[in-house]
């Protein structure tokens, strides 16, 4: 357990829906949910695997003060950011961003699933995004590949290839990107010096929760 | 009496001049309508065909009238001559507007019409004006039963309306149930949080208003009399008797809540801190008036969680317990979770469900309380244990599925209402019955049962209102639902049916209304609902009648006593004209002045029947004036084809269906009988209740008869038919003609 | 003078050589006809798209919005911003809403922008380039210039998610938006009947969890054929990607035989304009469009 973890276990004790409505980004709305499962049924990928605890679940767990299920679920990291619940929800519940506010939460207090590849999508795509100012395709790609180290890296390559090579042979994929070319924003220090203010004052914010 | 003078009018308007060959019709009417003046018009619902009609009453002499031109449901403006017998030949929406304009169809429309005319003129024949009724009361005073929120809202009301009222309330306080609640759920914008019950200000205005006389401690020993003229002894606390002259009544006897004690398994009665709603409001009182916190009853420490529980031994599946939803207790549990938050956020509130109804603005309500904290929970509880002053309280997850719990200081059942509503009259009439064969237990029965009596009518069917479903007093849910089984009686409120207090106070000013209505109907001789105005009321002729007391029994409105020799007694004002005892009666003695087993059968006996040759049979249909007959109407109105075969005549329920005529008409070389009436059952729609039952009852017996005569029993078909069933009504006219053309002619033609 | 003039805000992936290039030059052509301006912010920088959730936080996010927000109003005053790229409208609109509703969240971004030397007055309205063309120009005007209907060519148009949840196109259903199929009919073609419109392509999981994202691919893809449909067309490069390029991963996988081009909008108006298959930006599909290249050939 990180020991932001532990703080936050340790103030909120049982009352994890607290924690969850000061911490993750609209936890407000989690109480407001009237436990229809119209989100759950409208979501694209409920019906395959993976899915633990589908976001009617979610709502539920916490406010059964259940810390433990929810910030271990996969659930959070099955959205695609479809908005298929968000604009059904007959309580007007942004799902989707709760969704997300729950597993940036978990993440942030070190609780996020290992391994957990849209995860590692989400860290690595705002990674790629921010270094340059812009996202940088070939690079982006590359780290996906070679998150599971070389050898399966080079497997998912190949499997890829195919599609690779189309999307160069379209002029829609630049293999320069990945020696240095590719775009990136020209003002990067005024970039990293925003940003560096930005992380700085939300994590004062979110301390001063609570 | 003045001499009779027969009159048929025959319009040419609305193409009935184009479509028919009125000059026929008007030879119809004289030849065979025997008619002694006969007149065509151009337009005779025009001022000027009216000034004609007038004319000829006034001048001319005319007692009697057969309005040969459209729907009798038309134009009643019009053709209002309320000093003359009046009959309706419905040419236009009955003839030609439901057959097709072609040359094929010029013969059998023109028989039609035909038959129409002989059928108006044959019905008016039989007729007499009516009276009116002359054992009318005038009392205008409405005695208003229970003090709750619904009887204060009907006195409230009807005052304002310029009626007196009397308000007999059992307890030594007005304000019901509402009275003992700390607060109430909100009842305007924007419904967040719980109100002041507004008790204490309608007691004062009832306390200040000198329409309104009130009966504290009292109860209801007998009522006696009928619409207009009830006689009311009010038993008061002295053990005296108060008479009071009432016009007509509002029942507003509310609820008494269910009884917790039949739920151990939630610990009830074992633990002081498990509480019904009404207990956790008297808590809410208690701490709002020491200025402190809701505190648990076991040690009095602040209340620091509290765990609600929705229907509980509500809508029961096992038969065990309530079968219904009571309808406001979500709301009141939200509301009195509020209560918690509201004084301490940090006061863990959950609400355990199964399905959160919140009716009206109740939505609102509980949105609010999802944002004051209040948690709620998809779960089935099974049981509350108490230990100590906690208690833990086992339920199933629905969304998550498991098996778990909640501990809380303090636990709430919201477990609904029983109306109280007296006894059931089915119970009471057995137990009468087995009592006066002498059952000593069912004496016991009787006391028993008796003591619950709330109204205790001297009428011939029971002591007070029939009741419905689980237990509520009967109203017409579908179509009226202020309407009851007994005329000037009205019930209002949770009595009736579950409802919050917003329901009731709706539900009891319309009650007033309706009851004021009754009252001043009552006291011109008129009927009420639905023949509202009528002036016709049943009579007997008494030396005919065999005492057979079918007509006490059957008559769905309690309107018929007996008298010391047993014969029926008919309390006009409470009647409401169904004509329900003149189907039942055997010997066919009671009538009324402008419908009676003669004016239909004249009719019946009116119609041309063509011999078994002529390949065109004859069909009566017999159509309940409330649904079925405008259906037939609108069909009409919306060019809907049907069989030209069909002779229609209304009746006013398929209650006051005699028998005999269907035999008249098998006899008379009819081919088919078909009977048109309302549904009937957990969900009537029939006006008078329980008329097209009894009516459909008698019918069953009609087989028999059919078999006697060795006819096809399909040949007599029962249809239920709704106001609503204007587009699929001819299709199945048709059909049933199709399935009577496939049988041979009657062997009765030409007897 | 052009007669409407916008301030683009083209994304990463609408960039020469990226993942919806093809898009760019279609979208620069149509523009060309219709007479629509569109100047790039300068030096914008990434919306952070929805997936970027769990690393980036809230205010980092709002604040990399912000910044193109700043940009595109001091350079470009009184233009609305227009965004091509579905998941750039929606993290810039979103931004904008979340920002013009707490002040909290303002104050913290103007002290973030700062440090770029920036800072916000309003912010710009953001809109995508389908609600440019539908509501300041309107269906009749693009009508106009058309003078190669596409006549008896089939289309589905795929609206996907994102220019259609949570905000959508005014006036248009979540469950059956219509205007993507009326701008297949302003242009000649025909749109069909298919079920899976609004079906998710599977966004950023095709990446992260290909299975679940070709799954939902493969139904979208079923029905468009179903439907009648000789190509599919689609306001969004994330679709346009999806759909298009895995097609073989999918035919392998499931035995499929699917060959479907997917296409811009943007596409198909320059073609109906009189465009050229490159001014269409044709030869970036990676499934040929073969029909539609035969068509600008003539």
């Amino acid at each position: 357990m990180s020991d932001l973890n532990q703080q936050m276990a340790e103030r909120y004790k049982n009352n994890f829906l607290k924690e969850i409505e000061e911490q993750a980004e609209m936890g407000e709305w989690v109480k407001m949910c009237m436990q229809c499962g119209l989100c759950s049924g409208s979501c694209p990928t409920n019906f395959h695997s993976g899915w633990d605890h589908p976001p009617q679940e979610i709502f539920m767990l916490i406010r059964a003060g259940k810390r433990e299920e929810v910030l271990n679920a996969q659930g959070m990291y099955m959205c695609t950011s479809c908005y298929n619940c968000y604009v059904r929800c007959p309580r007007k519940v942004p799902v989707t961003h709760v969704m997300h506010g729950i597993a940036e939460y978990a993440y942030r207090i070190g609780r996020a699933p290992k391994n957990q590849p849209t995860m590692h999508l989400s860290r690595t795509f705002w990674n790629n995004a921010t270094k340059y100012g812009r996202v940088n395709e070939v690079k982006l790609t590359q780290s996906l590949y070679f998150k599971d180290g070389l050898g399966a890296g080079i497997k998912k390559a190949m499997e890829m290839q195919t599609v690779a090579l189309g999307l160069v042979k379209a002029g829609r994929l630049n293999p320069l990107e990945a020696i240095g070319g590719g775009h990136k924003c020209k003002d990067l220090k005024g970039i990293h010096a925003m940003l560096a203010k930005a992380n700085e004052l939300e994590a004062q914010r979110k301390a001063a929760k609570g | 009496m003045a001499e009779t003078k027969t009159a048929a009018y025959i319009c040419k308007g609305c193409e009935l001049g184009t479509r028919l060959d009125t000059a026929a019709l008007a030879k119809v009417a004289t030849k065979s309508g025997k008619m002694n003046l006969v007149r065509e018009h151009d337009f005779l619902c025009s001022a000027e065909g009216v000034a004609m009609i007038r004319d000829d009453i006034d001048n001319e002499g005319v007692t009697h009238a057969a309005i040969c031109a459209c729907s009798r449901r038309a134009k009643t403006e019009a053709f209002n001559f309320p000093t003359v017998a009046m009959s309706r030949g419905n040419l236009r929406e009955g003839v030609i507007w439901i057959r097709p304009d072609t040359e094929e169809a010029r013969e059998t429309t023109q028989e039609m019409a035909e038959d129409y005319v002989r059928m108006a003129c044959a019905e008016v024949k039989a007729m007499t004006v009516p009276p009116g009724n002359q054992k009318t009361g005038s009392v205008k005073t409405l005695l208003v039963v229970g003090g709750g929120m619904s009887g204060m809202t009907s006195a409230l009301e009807a005052s304002k309306a310029g009626y007196k009222v009397v308000l007999v309330e059992k307890s030594a306080t007005l304000g019901g149930w509402a009275a003992k609640l700390h607060k109430r759920v909100p009842t305007r914008e924007p419904f967040k949080a719980p109100e002041d019950n507004g008790v204490a200000d309608m007691v004062a205005r009832i306390e200040a208003d000198a329409n309104i006389k009130v009966y504290l401690n009292a109860t209801i020993a007998k009522t006696d009399g009928a619409p207009g003229r009830f006689k009311v002894e009010i038993a008061i606390e002295s053990g005296a008797i108060a008479q009071e002259d009432i016009g007509a009544i509002v029942q507003a006897t509310g609820f008494s809540l269910y009884d917790a004690n039949k739920l151990p398994e939630f610990g009830y009665g074992k633990t002081p801190n498990v509480v019904d709603q009404a207990g956790l409001e008297a808590l809410a009182k208690e701490a709002a008036a020491a200025g402190k916190p809701i505190c648990r009853p076991s040690d009095g420490q602040p209340v620091k969680s509290v765990v609600f529980v929705q229907c509980a031994g509500q809508r029961d599946a096992s038969g065990t317990h309530l079968q219904y939803c009571s309808g406001f207790c979500c709301n009141t549990s939200i509301k009195q979770a509020m209560y918690f938050k509201d004084s301490n956020p940090d006061i863990d509130t959950v609400v355990l469900f199964t399905d959160l109804r919140t009716p009206g603005n109740g939505e609102d309500f509980y949105r609010a309380a999802q944002n004051k904290g209040v948690i709620f929970s998809k779960g089935v509880v099974s049981s509350v244990a108490a230990s100590g002053n906690a208690c833990a309280v086992k339920f199933k997850d629905l969304i998550l599925n498991e098996e778990t719990e909640a501990q809380a200081d303090l636990v709430v059942l919201a477990t609904g209402i029983v109306p109280n509503s007296g006894p059931d009259l089915d119970q009471l009439s057995e137990a009468n019955r087995q009592a006066e064969g002498g059952n000593e237990e069912a004496k016991e029965q009787v006391v028993q049962l008796m003591s619950k009596s709330v109204l205790n009518l001297t009428y011939r069917q029971g002591p007070d209102m029939p009741q419905f479903k689980h237990g509520f007093n009967d109203s017409h849910f579908i179509c009226f639902p202020y309407e009851t089984r007994r005329t000037a009686i009205y019930t209002a409120g949770p009595v009736r049916r579950p409802m919050d207090i917003l329901q009731a106070q709706e539900d009891a000013t319309g009650a007033a209304m309706k009851a004021i209505q009754a009252m001043e109907n009552a006291g011109l001789g008129k009927a009420a609902h639905p023949r509202a105005g009528d002036l016709s009321f049943p009579t007997v002729r008494l030396e005919g009648c065999t005492q057979c007391k079918r007509c006490t029994v059957e008559c769905p409105f309690g309107a018929i006593d007996e008298d010391e020799k047993r014969f029926p007694l008919f309390n006009e004002s409470r009647c409401r004209r169904c004509g329900t005892c003149m189907g039942a009666c055997p010997v066919r003695v009671i009538s009324f002045e402008n419908y009676s087993v003669n004016t239909v059968g004249s009719q019946i006996k009116a119609v041309d029947v063509p011999d078994e040759f002529s390949e065109k049979p004859r069909i009566l249909i017999l159509a309940c004036e409330n649904d079925a007959y405008p259906a037939l109407d609108m069909a009409g109105m919306n060019r809907h084809e049907y069989d030209p075969y069909v002779r229609v005549i209304p009746v006013r329920c398929l209650g006051s269906v005699n028998t005999i005529w269907i035999t008249d008409a098998l006899n008379g070389g009819y081919d088919g009988v078909m009977l048109m009436g309302c549904k009937h059952g957990e969900e009537y729609q029939c006006h008078f209740v329980k008329g097209s039952e009894l009516g459909r009852y008698r019918l069953s017996k009609v087989g028999d008869t059919l078999k006697g005569m060795n006819l096809e029993t399909e040949r007599v078909h029962d249809l239920e038919v709704a106001i609503t069933d204007i587009a699929t009504l001819p299709q199945k006219i048709n059909d049933y003609a199709a399935l009577i053309k496939s049988f041979p002619p009657s062997p009765f033609k030409g007897f | 003078m052009a007669r409407k003039e916008y301030a683009f805000y083209p994304g990463c992936s609408s960039q020469k050589g990226a993942s919806a290039s093809n898009y760019l030059v279609s979208v620069e052509s149509m523009c060309k006809t219709l007479d629509i301006k569109m100047t790039e912010i300068p030096d914008w920088n990434c919306c952070g798209a929805s997936v970027s959730y769990a690393e980036s936080g809230e205010l980092p996010r709002h604040v990399m919005n912000a910044r193109n927000f700043a940009l595109a109003e001091s350079n470009l005053p009184g233009q609305d911003i227009v965004a091509t790229c579905a998941a750039c409208w929606l993290g810039a609109r979103e931004s904008k809403e979340r920002l013009e509703h707490s002040d909290r969240l303002m104050a913290d971004t103007q002290t973030a922008l700062k440090e770029a030397g920036l800072q916000i007055k309003v912010i710009p309205e953001v809109r995508h380039m389908v609600e440019v063309l539908i509501e300041d120009l309107g269906y009749d005007e693009l009508k106009k210039p058309v003078k190669k209907p596409l006549a008896g060519m089939k289309f589905a148009g795929y609206v996907g998610c994102q220019t259609n949840r949570p905000f959508g196109i005014a006036g248009e259903s979540f469950e059956n938006p219509m205007y993507l199929d009326k701008l297949i009919e302003t242009v000649g073609g025909e749109a069909v009947k298919y079920d899976q419109k609004v079906t998710c392509c599977g966004g950023a999981l095709a990446f992260s969890e290909p299975e679940k994202a070709q799954a939902q691919i493969k139904d979208i893809i079923e029905a468009a054929y179903d439907g009648g449909a000789e190509m599919i067309v689609t306001p969004c490069p994330l679709c346009q990607a999806n759909v298009e390029v895995y097609q073989g991963q999918i035919n392998k996988k499931y035995g499929t035989k699917f060959d479907i081009p997917v296409l811009y909008y943007s596409q198909l108006m320059t073609l109906a304009y009189g465009g050229s298959a490159k001014e269409a930006g044709l030869n970036g599909n990676v499934v040929r469009a073969r029909k539609l290249e035969e068509f600008a050939g003539k």
